[in-house]
């Protein structure tokens, strides 16, 4: 157990940071939210943040390397949680992709997932330190990660499977991948990637049509790409200043797509701006570059490691997502850490920051 | 410090830190990153601002028509002849449809339209522009309002429209001449006349609705109405107020109208009365007739096919396009031919029945005697006629009839007017490319051979005879009611339309209006002899077919005679002239006391309007015409107050 003391250690800046941005997505889901049938959801919200922040200040208490030990326990668990979504899952939109418990709780464990994984990620190239990887050792990390992926996929939820993968990316970057290594499999990608995508067994025409629509919006104009237009026409209209809290006309009309959760980002463009825009996305490189530091202070590789794993988390999640809104990147309905509503996504990046702070409050602990 | 974690296995093991190096890599790939999508950013919204936002506001903005209301019909009191209703209509957005498989068969359930007859209205409009709405339902009910307003999201391609529809009179009333409103037709709407005529978009299709179309349509507006993504309302811009078509007042007199009406109820054929001192149309009616309201709807098969299969054509105007011999009303003009060319005043016949020329036997229908001038209009001795035809020949005849316009449009402001024949030596040559012989005008002197009238052209000739040769074009709109741009717009629609005037010499009117006098009161329209009223006129039985043909036929009643009957009232400067055809009315007094009806009602207005005159003590409280619109008696305008049912 920690000491109490060591909360001086706590990453306090950071958790200031994470707070403001929170307190910018409780203001932006308000408005987005103010003339539809999910207005409340701010409150909503709130309440999230607050578990999220209970359950920070605990996991931080509990020494990560506990959690290390555990990893692959819990990594047995959710293999079976995933399994048991897609025999016993609610079914939402299509999907299965939660587990119903008495009370009217609804358990993602998706997301939980990734945080595991990022545990036993970390794990598992600990025990490789010192030496270049194998095939093997690819394989094996591989593998770890591509069987719940697959898993996810098949509930399907393409944008969650897909945020598995910087995991694997990272610690195979930071475990040690030969240049050599990492071109030939980039070049395996490539070519079961395209037979994958030929073949259509792996993605549904729907999700193929997701994935390309981004490049030309009006090549469907009324269903994906219909989104892309509508979040390009609310992103560019909002020019530099932006037209206004409750007064954005693609958000407020009802144009904009699920303005606050997938497309919050967008909402917030047409509705603060340019300048709104970027004091958001310099607030996510600050929060992005005092993670790194904490990586680079850590006491040992696997909290490093931790960390760098969350990182990867983020980042991706913030590429793919704010990229889609500004048409660099196809729609996959990734939520935005931290900005985006939704109790699971708020958990895990709380979560998340909370084995950071772990880490962080344990660096002088040798 | 392994105590510290005593359960952990590799601690002692591995205590290396990842390479600063890599680290460092991955700050750099981070803020690669955020520039990546920093720079997204500025594309959209420093560099393409002011396109998103041009496409911002075209997504909220939608125009909604305001429609017109189109002007009204008033009678030259000012009562109300056609009004307007305010009703519903449903269009469909082709652009908005979605999914037209799932789609229909929702439509087709809310607005009770079948899924055949609204992919017929889809078709019916397929080469007009897709941004075009397209009418699928008229006057649809609240319920099925309700139905498009609790669909929004599911149908935005359903939009409704208020608009003010045409209400006419009952029964017909005066069907002709008003004319009705439709829907512009496909045909019109390719014509690049009609360019800014938009699908479901009414047009006058006959009648004044028709001629004066221009002027009652007014000009549409729009409201500026922001919206969201499902078409729902959520605030206003601004709007183009409608400007409504002009109210039009008719030279129509209502009363004289109704007794018009009334006069040729169950006949075939037609009635004009105008003022001959200015060409206004007093009353018009055409028999059979049919209901404006039908067409103002969409129109019916089967009201269609009932109209189409009448052999007696309810939507001729016949007061403008039958052509008809005119039989013995034409002595009226031959007997002012005779008089002014001197040939007439000394003429004496004995009738015996007939006389002979070129060769062949004329017959009358009587053995009259000895015939002048005098006597010969209340006899209409045929024989008489024979004899000064012959005496005038075709070209002297023809002269006389076609400076009192036969043969010819009186101009009158209604679509098309028919132009009746004058027969001459040069018209045998233009159309028959024949000679004239001698002998063919002996039928024409008493109206028959190949001269043929309209009944308002007859009542124009004859109003010109009875104004000392002053003839008028006739009118249903008064010309101070038309814009002096609309004014030329007609005349040339409407050539040769002008004020024509006739040498006719005052003792030869009087000479002509006494015989006339003499024809109501002992002649072939004793019948109709109005007791007190200075009414005089001139009958006219004209043969269907010649005596050999109607022996052939066996007879019945399609081989009756017409009968024409051209009236006016007082005698010397008349006030009004009526002109009546009854097709197959068998004999002229027949008709004659149709238009005595007529000439009754007027005189007795008039009568009633001089009392009223007298009576009042200061002149100013002379009723006004718009005040007359409360007048007792007018309330049996024959206008319904309910709208008409749906036609679908």
């Amino acid at each position: 157990m920690a000491r109490l003391s060591s909360f001086r250690d706590f990453d306090w800046p950071l958790l200031g940071m994470v707070l403001l941005l929170s307190i910018i997505s409780v203001l932006e889901i308000k408005s987005a939210t103010l003339h539809t049938k999910f207005h409340g959801f701010d409150h909503k919200q709130i309440g999230f943040l607050a578990i999220g922040l209970v359950l920070m200040f605990l996991i931080s208490l509990i020494d990560y390397h506990r959690l290390l030990d555990i990893a692959h326990w819990a990594y047995g668990v959710s293999l079976a949680a995933l399994v048991a979504v897609l025999l016993i899952g609610t079914k939402v939109l299509g999907g299965r992709r939660w587990i119903k418990f008495p009370g009217g709780i609804h358990f993602q464990p998706s997301e939980w997932v990734k945080l595991i994984l990022i545990v036993v990620i970390a794990r598992y190239f600990w025990g490789l330190a010192g030496r270049d990887l194998t095939w093997g050792d690819v394989g094996k990390a591989a593998a770890m990660v591509m069987v719940p992926m697959l898993l996810v996929l098949k509930q399907p939820d393409l944008g969650t499977a897909l945020t598995y993968l910087p995991i694997l990316i990272c610690g195979l970057f930071l475990g040690g991948l030969r240049f050599k290594q990492a071109a030939i499999i980039l070049l395996v990608i490539a070519i079961v990637g395209g037979g994958a995508w030929r073949t259509g067994k792996v993605l549904k025409p729907y999700q193929k049509a997701r994935l390309t629509s981004f490049m030309d919006p009006d090549s469907d104009p009324r269903g994906a790409g219909y989104q892309i237009k509508q979040s390009l026409i609310a992103v560019g209209s909002g020019g530099i200043w932006g037209k206004g809290t409750n007064k954005g006309t693609q958000t407020q009309g009802d144009f904009l797509p699920i303005p606050y959760t997938d497309f919050i980002f967008a909402a917030f463009c047409e509705e603060h701006g340019f300048i709104g825009a970027i004091g958001v996305l310099l607030l996510y490189f600050l929060i992005l570059m005092r993670l790194i530091q904490n990586a680079q202070t850590a006491a040992d590789l696997p909290g490093s490691f931790i960390i760098m794993g969350v990182v990867a988390v983020i980042v991706f999640q913030i590429a793919v997502n704010v990229g889609m809104v500004v048409g660099l990147m196809p729609v996959t309905g990734i939520p935005l850490p931290l900005m985006s509503y939704g109790g699971s996504s708020i958990l895990f990046t709380f979560l998340a920051l909370g084995i950071v702070m772990n880490i962080r409050m344990r660096r002088f602990v040798n | 410090m392994s105590t510290s974690f005593p359960n952990h296995d590799f601690l002692n093991e591995k205590q290396e830190k990842v390479a600063p190096g890599k680290l460092h890599a991955a700050q750099y790939i981070v803020a690669l990153i955020l520039v990546t999508l920093f720079a997204g950013l500025w594309r959209l919204q420093v560099l393409g601002a002011s396109n998103y936002r041009l496409l911002a506001e075209a997504n909220r903005i939608r125009k909604v028509p305001v429609l017109a209301p189109r002007g009204k019909l008033f009678d030259r009191e000012g009562r109300i002849l056609v009004d307007n209703y305010p009703s519903t209509s449903c269009y469909l957005l082709r652009e908005q449809v979605k999914d037209a498989a799932a789609d229909l068969p929702l439509i087709s359930a809310g607005l009770h339209l079948p899924i055949e007859q609204i992919q017929a209205t889809i078709r019916r409009f397929e080469a007009t522009p897709g941004y075009l709405a397209i009418p699928l339902k008229q006057d649809i009910t609240p319920d099925e309002q309700a139905f498009v307003e609790a669909h929004r999201n599911e149908l935005p391609e359903l939009e409704t429209l208020d608009e003010q529809r045409r209400l006419y009179p009952r029964d017909g009333f005066a069907a002709h001449l008003i004319g009705y409103v439709g829907e512009v037709s496909e045909q019109m709407l390719n014509d690049p006349k009609y360019a800014f005529y938009a699908p479901g978009d009414v047009v006058g299709r006959s009648g004044v609705e028709q001629t004066y179309d221009a002027l009652l349509r007014g000009k549409d507006g729009s409201r500026d109405l922001i919206v969201n993504s499902h078409g729902k309302e959520v605030g206003r811009l601004g709007q183009e107020l409608a400007v409504p078509g002009e109210d039009l007042k008719l030279t129509i007199d209502l009363d004289i109208q109704m007794a018009a009406e009334k006069a040729m109820e169950g006949k075939i054929g037609a009635m004009v009365a105008m003022d001959p001192h200015t060409g206004e149309i007093l009353a018009m009616v055409s028999r059979p007739t049919f209901d404006p309201n039908e067409f103002s709807g969409r129109l019916t098969r089967t009201y269609w096919s009932s109209i189409l299969n009448n052999p007696d054509h309810p939507l001729l105007n016949k007061a403008i396009q039958a052509q008809l011999a005119p039989g013995s009303t034409f002595k009226i003009i031959m007997s002012l031919a005779g008089l002014e060319e001197d040939k007439a005043q000394d003429l004496k016949v004995n009738c015996q029945g007939g006389a002979s020329f070129y060769g062949h036997f004329y017959a009358c229908d009587k053995h009259h005697g000895g015939v002048d001038i005098h006597n010969a209009i209340p006899l209409s001795c045929d024989t008489f006629y024979y004899t000064l035809a012959n005496r005038l020949g075709i070209d002297t005849i023809a002269k006389y009839a076609s400076a009192l316009g036969i043969g010819q449009k009186t101009g009158v402001d209604l679509p098309d007017e028919a132009t009746g024949i004058m027969p001459s030596t040069m018209w045998k040559m233009k159309t028959q490319h024949a000679k004239w012989y001698a002998g063919e005008v002996i039928s024409v002197g008493i109206g028959q051979g190949a001269v043929t009238v309209t009944p308002i052209q007859l009542a124009r000739a004859l109003a010109g005879v009875a104004s000392g040769g002053s003839l008028k074009r006739p009118h249903i709109v008064f010309p101070s009611e038309v814009p002096n741009e609309e004014q030329e717009a007609l005349a040339a629609t409407f050539p040769g339309s002008g004020d024509k005037v006739v040498p006719v010499r005052k003792d030869n009117w009087q000479l002509i209006s006494d015989a006339m006098a003499q024809t109501t009161i002992s002649g072939t329209a004793a019948a109709a002899h109005l007791e007190g009223i200075d009414f005089i006129g001139k009958t006219g039985t004209a043969q269907v077919m010649s005596h050999d043909a109607l022996a052939r036929s066996g007879g019945g009643h399609k081989t009756d005679p017409n009968a024409w009957f051209v009236g006016m009232a007082p005698r010397r400067n008349p006030d009004i002239v009526v002109a009546v055809l009854w097709e197959h009315g068998n004999w002229g007094n027949n008709s004659a006391k149709l238009a005595a009806q007529v000439i009754d009602a007027f005189v007795n207005k008039q009568r009633k309007l001089e009392n009223n005159i007298r009576v009042a003590s200061v002149p100013s409280q002379v009723p006004k015409p718009e005040a007359s619109i409360a007048v007792p008696g007018s309330t049996i305008v024959a206008v319904s107050t309910n709208p008409p049912q749906g036609t679908n």
